[in-house]
């Protein structure tokens, strides 16, 4: 029930509504639990919700941490 | 599938374990829990425990919401649609937890139940509105990632005016959890903290277990790599005697944590004095229930209040060692009809339900391994 995955937002609607892809996937979901969220932005879904906005930034650093924990051993 | 399969890296996760190897202790002992379901699978499923030094030890927590859930909660829903004809959604984990009388919901719905399987709380509501004639109740389950789509939910119905929608509340909160398992005495060195719960609640409300409790907490994305550099950065803080609150998965989580989600669950949610847990017994402050404020009353939601049907304590299977297992005492494999009696086809404890219970990971990833 939590395993849920970051997915793509492809199409945002009226009342909170958008719809996202995941490996092709497209699913109808809620973005009534985050604000600014755009298309094209990369949401955590979670029981039909977007519950955060994923930083790419972020997202970033922690794989370009992983590499330099990996190669210092 | 961009930001998750460079997660997966499987070279890099090897060289990650190499850090590990090298840097845990060959002297001393490093048992770690990871609180919540969806690291428990991920271990699992990724098979992250070979990669790891002996003295690196991973116990399992309670952050299973299927299966800290206590049997007379799964009657209390079976009740509903038995007894008072309503039409009872839920997630599809709930379906087959073992429930009092040889029931779960699947059977009760096998025997005219109406019982219906729903991907999320707007899919309850449609159903309500679908059905103004019956009355549909909303089986409530979750930590704190499953509590704002509840609200949501409950906001909705009040300003439709659904006069037939209501939840049976069984919303639950991890750092009251972590309290208990500590309280517990199990011993522990640190936490992988939950990742979505993390999401948002921030990583904030960790940070007296660190203070009051000297034990560091590693919040961790479900990729195998988060875990695995959340472990190296544990084996780190226990190794400087540090204890503080390191967060792994900054993409995705703050300190503050997502706050507008947090101002809708408190307008719609208040604690409940003391609700009971599988295996950690009745805990004070440890879930929630629909605010009864006279400025701001949810209280006709309430389906308990609604049809009256109250909560009874009902005793688990003699031989099941969910309870022990929740608690980070037992493993999977100690349970004496694990894996004979107890398969995810015919569960007997609620462990082996849900594709984050301990014993259904184990069972399905894990069994053949450890027995090695
Ligand atoms: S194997 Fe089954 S009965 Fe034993 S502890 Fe796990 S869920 Fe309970």
């Amino acid at each position: 029930m939590c395993l849920a995955m970051p997915a793509r937002v492809v199409e945002t609607g009226p009342a909170d509504q958008a719809v996202v892809e995941l490996d092709g996937v497209k699913k109808e979901i809620s973005l009534a639990l985050v604000d600014g969220v755009e298309v094209g932005d990369y949401v955590i879904v979670h029981v039909g919700y977007a519950l955060q906005k994923l930083d790419i930034d972020e997202a970033e650093k922690t794989l370009a941490l992983f590499a330099e924990m990996a190669t210092q051993s | 599938m961009k930001f998750i399969d460079e997660y997966r890296d499987g070279d890099l996760a090897q060289g990650i374990a190499a850090a590990i190897r090298q840097e845990a202790r060959p002297g001393r002992e490093y048992r770690l829990m990871e609180f919540c379901g969806g690291h428990t699978h991920a271990i699992s499923r990724y098979g992250l425990t070979d990669l790891l030094p002996p003295n690196v030890r991973m116990i399992h927590g309670p952050g299973c919401p299927v299966c800290v859930l206590p049997i007379g909660r799964i009657d209390q829903a079976i009740r509903l649609a038995r007894e008072h004809d309503a039409i009872v959604c839920t997630y599809a984990d709930c379906l087959r937890v073992p429930a009092s009388d040889h029931l779960s919901l699947l059977k009760a719905k096998a025997l005219g139940g109406k019982i219906r399987m729903v991907y999320s709380t707007a899919d309850a509501l449609r159903i309500a509105r679908e059905n103004p004639d019956r009355q549909v109740v909303f089986l409530a389950i979750g930590f704190e990632t499953t509590t704002p789509p509840t609200a949501v939910a409950v906001k909705l119905a009040r300003a439709e005016g659904l006069k037939n929608f209501s939840i049976l509340c069984n919303h639950v909160l991890t750092p009251a959890a972590m309290h208990a398992i500590l309280a517990g005495g199990v011993a522990i060195d640190g936490f992988v903290g939950p990742a979505h719960v993390s999401t948002v609640i921030g990583s904030k409300p960790y940070e007296v277990f660190a203070s009051d409790y000297k034990k560091p907490v590693v919040i961790a994305g479900f990729e195998p790599l988060d875990v695995m550099q959340a472990i190296l950065m544990l084996v780190r803080q226990v190794n400087d005697g540090r204890a503080e609150i390191e967060n792994e998965f900054t993409r995705a989580v703050t300190r503050e944590g997502n706050l507008k989600a947090q101002v809708l669950v408190n307008e719609v949610f208040e604690f409940r004095d003391s609700f009971e847990w599988r295996g950690l017994g009745s805990v004070p402050h440890s879930a929630l229930q629909l605010r009864r404020a006279t400025m701001a009353d949810f209280s006709e939601f309430d389906a308990e209040a609604r049809f009256g049907v109250e909560y009874m304590p009902v005793a688990d299977n003699k031989a099941c060692e969910c309870a022990a297992i929740l608690r980070g005492q037992k493993r999977p494999e100690e349970c004496a009809i694990f894996g004979t009696v107890c398969t995810p086809e015919n569960p007997i404890g609620s462990c082996m339900v849900s594709s984050e219970g301990a014993c259904a990971a184990h069972y399905t990833y894990g069994r053949f391994r450890s027995a090695n």
